[in-house]
């Protein structure tokens, strides 16, 4: 009887135990299904590399891209909003000073990043008119958009602050940074207008171009 | 004798499953209207819409729960990118949290693996207008901002030491039925790096460094403890795994 009694005890319990841990056991079922290898198990980045961001992103072309797909190249970039009307240009013509003074054929491509930190605004077919109004339709200039926390995610790896003000205007922190072709960070410029003499010289060095 | 310990260990589970269920709970904050310390241009009040918080912050138990769900957020694997070497820091191994602080607020946590471990639930960090707007409340006003006793409390929490070693959920919840928001540890924000203030709060007009900056002042220069919790949150970067920074989810 005891031994009865014990085990509908145990049945009992196992039951609430079923019953409280339900939701639980859902989740653990689902997120087992998604572990799938990592990207970065197969192709060993370094562990700083802005690669490892699995975000997407549109470019003023309409394609899809990941950071990733800059692997190989030299980035400098840059946060900024179209509707700008007061530090961006600023930052825009600071962008294509530092571009002007590196040459075209440098021996690891080097590309110019802006991306929207207001990508409601900031569509495609937005950024490609930006490009094409700055001259900036060459190929080295990629305009990025994407969803606000991956911009918020990617505002962290840059440690650039913004916050919407009003639906058109934003404060954000001016900083243009540069990446190895690894994706890591090796030096950021903060300011409008400042010297760019050393940015100019990081980047000639990771491009692998001394001149 | 073999069953008796069949039961107890049944029993356990029961009882550390249905440890886990409470301290997962969750309360509906209802939205309205209110102008946060920083961040909205003159006095304009914000809208924010309903909500369901966390009751209490994510303990180490139930990060435990997620490094072993999502291994690449183990103390061990965490990329750099993502977490700073303090990442877990007083955990002895990768699934091994301080013993005695199962029950307290995981702390050494990024932004990224605090985003990521609510996101894995279904669920997202509070922005910092949503954080400041439940934890506005005491435990009758759902604003008592301007009630020096609330002020007072919040003051005397800040200035005890250690906080984040205490247990979540034994405090009195707040109007909304939530707790610790201000008792244990800071909590992240989606939207923490949102407020720009420089290290110098005389220097807040900077517009070299911020474009706009001259617009986000403070609203209410009394609230010393908003204050307080913006200064912090402008002082770190989203790798940062401090000892007294822990987190919450809201839907």
């Amino acid at each position: 009887m005891k031994k009865q009694i014990a085990i509908i005890f145990i049945f009992i319990s196992v039951g609430v135990c079923i019953f409280s841990c339900s939701s639980n056991g859902n989740h653990q079922a689902e997120s087992a299904a998604d572990i799938s290898p990592l990207p970065e198990d197969t192709e060993t980045f370094r562990d700083m590399s802005v690669f490892h961001l699995p975000a997407k992103w549109q470019t003023q072309e309409g394609d899809h891209i990941t950071l990733s797909e800059f692997k190989g190249s030299v980035l400098v970039t840059v946060m900024i909003y179209t509707a700008c009307k007061a530090a961006c240009p600023r930052l825009v013509a600071d962008m294509k000073d530092i571009q002007k003074k590196i040459s075209d054929d440098t021996s690891i491509p080097v590309k110019y990043l802006l991306i929207s930190i207001d990508p409601e605004t900031d569509t495609a077919e937005r950024l490609k008119e930006f490009s094409i109004e700055n001259d900036m339709a060459q190929s080295q200039w990629i305009f990025l958009r994407s969803t606000e926390e991956n911009t918020r995610e990617f505002a962290n790896v840059l440690a650039v602050r913004y916050a919407e003000i009003s639906p058109i205007d934003f404060s954000h922190s001016n900083i243009i940074s540069v990446f190895d072709k690894d994706g890591v960070m090796q030096h950021q410029m903060e300011g409008l207008a400042v010297n760019n003499e050393e940015t100019v010289s990081v980047i000639k060095r990771l491009a692998g171009n001394i001149n | 004798m073999k069953q008796a310990i069949k039961i107890l260990t049944v029993l356990m589970c029961c009882i550390t499953q249905q440890t886990f269920a409470q301290v997962a709970e969750t309360a509906l904050v209802k939205g309205g209207t209110f102008v946060p310390q920083y961040g909205v241009s003159e006095e304009k009040s914000i809208r924010i819409a309903d909500f369901v918080m966390d009751t209490a912050p994510v303990t180490h138990a139930q990060y435990l729960q997620f490094v072993q769900e999502y291994p690449q957020w183990k103390k061990s694997k965490v990329r750099r990118l993502f977490a700073d070497g303090s990442y877990l820091k007083n955990w002895s191994g990768d699934s091994l949290p301080p013993k005695e602080l199962l029950h307290a607020p995981v702390t050494h946590i990024s932004w990224y693996a605090a985003k990521a471990c609510c996101e894995c639930m279904g669920k997202r960090l509070p922005t910092t207008n949503e954080w400041e707007y439940a934890a506005m409340a005491s435990d009758k006003k759902r604003d008592a901002r301007k009630d020096s006793l609330y002020n007072a409390n919040i003051m005397a929490a800040y200035e005890t030491r250690q906080t984040y070693l205490k247990n979540t959920g034994n405090g009195t919840p707040n109007y909304w039925g939530i707790y610790d928001l201000n008792e244990l540890v800071w909590e992240w924000t989606s939207d923490f790096n949102a407020v720009m203030l420089s290290g110098e709060n005389r220097d807040n007009n900077d517009k070299n460094l911020f474009c706009g900056a001259g617009s986000l002042n403070a609203t209410d220069l009394m609230n010393y403890t908003a204050f307080l919790r913006y200064a912090f949150r402008n002082s770190i970067k989203a790798n940062y795994n401090i000892a007294s920074l822990g987190f919450r989810c809201v839907k």
